[in-house]
């Protein structure tokens, strides 16, 4: 391994810690108000003090919960619904209108409303980490059924292959690498529509946390819960590109 | 197994919904065990020939048959092999050959076990575990040959096996179907461009006119067997190759 490319794998690191010094320099010159931005100093400090005192866990905790159950939700529909359509274009034509609608339709506009219907507990959080993670779930579901290769449906059929036996040996392989493709949107886009729940119905949760702090002017504690959403959004972005890494094998450049 | 056409004729849709006349009428029987190659121009509807004895495609009038019946949907013990390779390119070598069997409810142990005792045969030894992506063309028609093998079928089908590939590996594979040809006996009808090839590897040559395809001339090959490469370059296979070439320029002129 030459030089160049160890520059270039730390390279990401050193734009952080340039970033890093470039904020606490601004701060502690006092160039811009601490209650606007806070120094990275006092953000560690709110960190370590909300991880202390278990707020930050708790509502974390609360964040994915409803991320997770938004996610199987969301993904769950998309998959169902996106293999019908995929299997009876007709639907599509019958669904169109709906998920046009709800897809063009700013989310942030119609939470009060999913708040309304589904209450102000977690079920309409859930609901509205569905809602934003159903469409490129669906999406992604129909484009890779629709790209499975039809000399291979015609092999599947000359080995006269059942409806089951065509979607697991075919079907589902072909449309794997794009639905996780899919997948590693929705991860991100569940964290918003967690947070967009939060926002709209306070209680508990990173959301919450922002603007319960924000009304106390504890800028700090703001910033903490934004990078404590960053991360979870880059971890499971990192899951699903391991898993993608781990089951498409066969999509690995060979490298000799 | 015996195969017959019976004034067999295909013909599609075009989007405003006009007959587009693509096969025959065509009539020919292939016997038990005869080894039959049809060659034509290209668009002489070779290969809507071939999807109909698969049962992939319905005939628009006459019929295809298998030992007397109506063949109108994927039969037993018939085998197809296309002109792409057609893998599944998330199965390794050792798996895309062993489709099949896994298809029929065969164990893994005793599918992997057949499937092991055919890659001497295809010279495919050592790459049970390599993906597609990571084969040559030439290697990639052989595992299409072993997925054809290992279903131990009584007819099979060759839709141009070798059409996409280079003249040295076609050469290799024509080899390889000889050499396989004289331990395996199967009804075979093999489509083909390649005029050399149908007559170094078929018992009779079918040629067919362009669109819709009709049967021009029906050719049988008495060079003995087994046949080896060298045959091209003897005067019996010379006259053959001339005649059915002759009967193709008979079309276009």
């Amino acid at each position: 391994m030459g030089a160049g490319s160890t520059l270039r794998r730390i390279s990401p690191f050193l734009t952080i810690a340039c970033l890093l010094l470039l904020w606490q320099w601004i701060s502690a010159r006092g160039i811009i108000s601490h209650i606007l931005v806070p120094p990275p100093t006092d953000v560690y400090q709110a960190f370590t003090d909300s991880l202390a005192d278990g707020a930050l866990l708790k509502h974390t905790l609360v964040t994915l919960e409803e991320m997770f159950f938004g996610l199987l939700l969301g993904v769950g529909i998309g998959l169902a619904i996106g293999y019908a359509i995929a299997k009876a274009p007709i639907l599509e034509n019958i669904l169109s209108p709906v998920i046009v609608a709800f897809q063009s339709t700013p989310i942030v506009a119609y939470a009060p409303l999913l708040v309304i219907w589904f209450g102000s507990g977690i079920a309409s959080k859930i609901v509205t980490t569905a809602v934003i993670v159903f469409f490129p779930t669906l999406v992604n579901t129909i484009v890779g059924l629709r790209s499975v290769s039809p000399n291979l449906r015609d092999l599947m059929r000359s080995l006269k292959a059942g409806r089951w036996q065509i979607f697991r040996h075919l079907e589902a392989p072909s449309a794997l690498p794009v639905i996780l493709a899919g997948l590693k949107t929705s991860t991100t886009l569940a964290v918003i529509g967690a947070v967009v729940g939060e926002f709209v119905s306070q209680g508990s949760g990173l959301g919450y946390l922002v603007t319960s702090a924000r009304n106390l002017y504890d800028t700090p504690l703001v910033v903490v819960a934004v990078f404590t959403m960053t991360a979870i959004s880059l971890s499971l972005y990192g899951i699903v590109a391991y898993v993608e890494w781990r089951f498409l094998v066969w999509q690995r450049r060979s490298s000799a | 197994m015996t195969l017959s056409l019976r004034e067999l004729s295909v013909s599609f849709r075009d989007p405003s919904g006009c007959a587009l006349p693509a096969l025959g009428p065509i009539s020919f029987d292939v016997k038990e065990q005869e080894f039959v190659c049809v060659v034509g121009p290209t668009g002489c509807g070779k290969s809507t020939l071939i999807r109909v004895l698969a049962g992939l495609l319905p005939a628009s009038s006459g019929a295809a048959l298998c030992e007397g019946a109506l063949i109108d949907r994927p039969m037993n013990q018939f085998a197809i092999m296309f002109q792409d390779a057609n893998l599944m390119p998330w199965r390794t070598v050792l798996d895309n050959i062993a489709l099949p069997l896994e298809i029929a409810g065969v164990s893994r142990s005793s599918r992997y076990e057949t499937v092991r005792a055919l890659l001497p045969q295809l010279h495919l030894e050592g790459f049970e575990s390599a993906y597609p992506a990571a084969l040559s063309g030439g290697m990639e028609q052989r595992v299409a040959l072993g997925r054809v093998l290992v279903q131990q079928p009584r007819v099979v089908l060759l839709d141009e096996p070798f059409g996409a590939l280079d003249a040295l590996t076609r050469e290799n594979l024509g080899r390889l179907l000889l050499r396989l040809r004289q331990r395996y006996t199967q009804t075979i009808v093999m489509v083909t461009h390649d005029i050399n090839e149908a007559v170094l590897l078929a018992d009779r040559v079918i040629v067919m006119s362009r669109g819709p395809g009709r049967l021009v001339a029906d050719v049988s090959v008495d060079l003995p067997r087994p046949r080896t490469h060298d045959m091209i370059y003897h005067q019996a296979f010379l006259t053959l190759t001339k005649r059915i070439r002759a009967s193709i320029d008979d079309l276009s002129a």
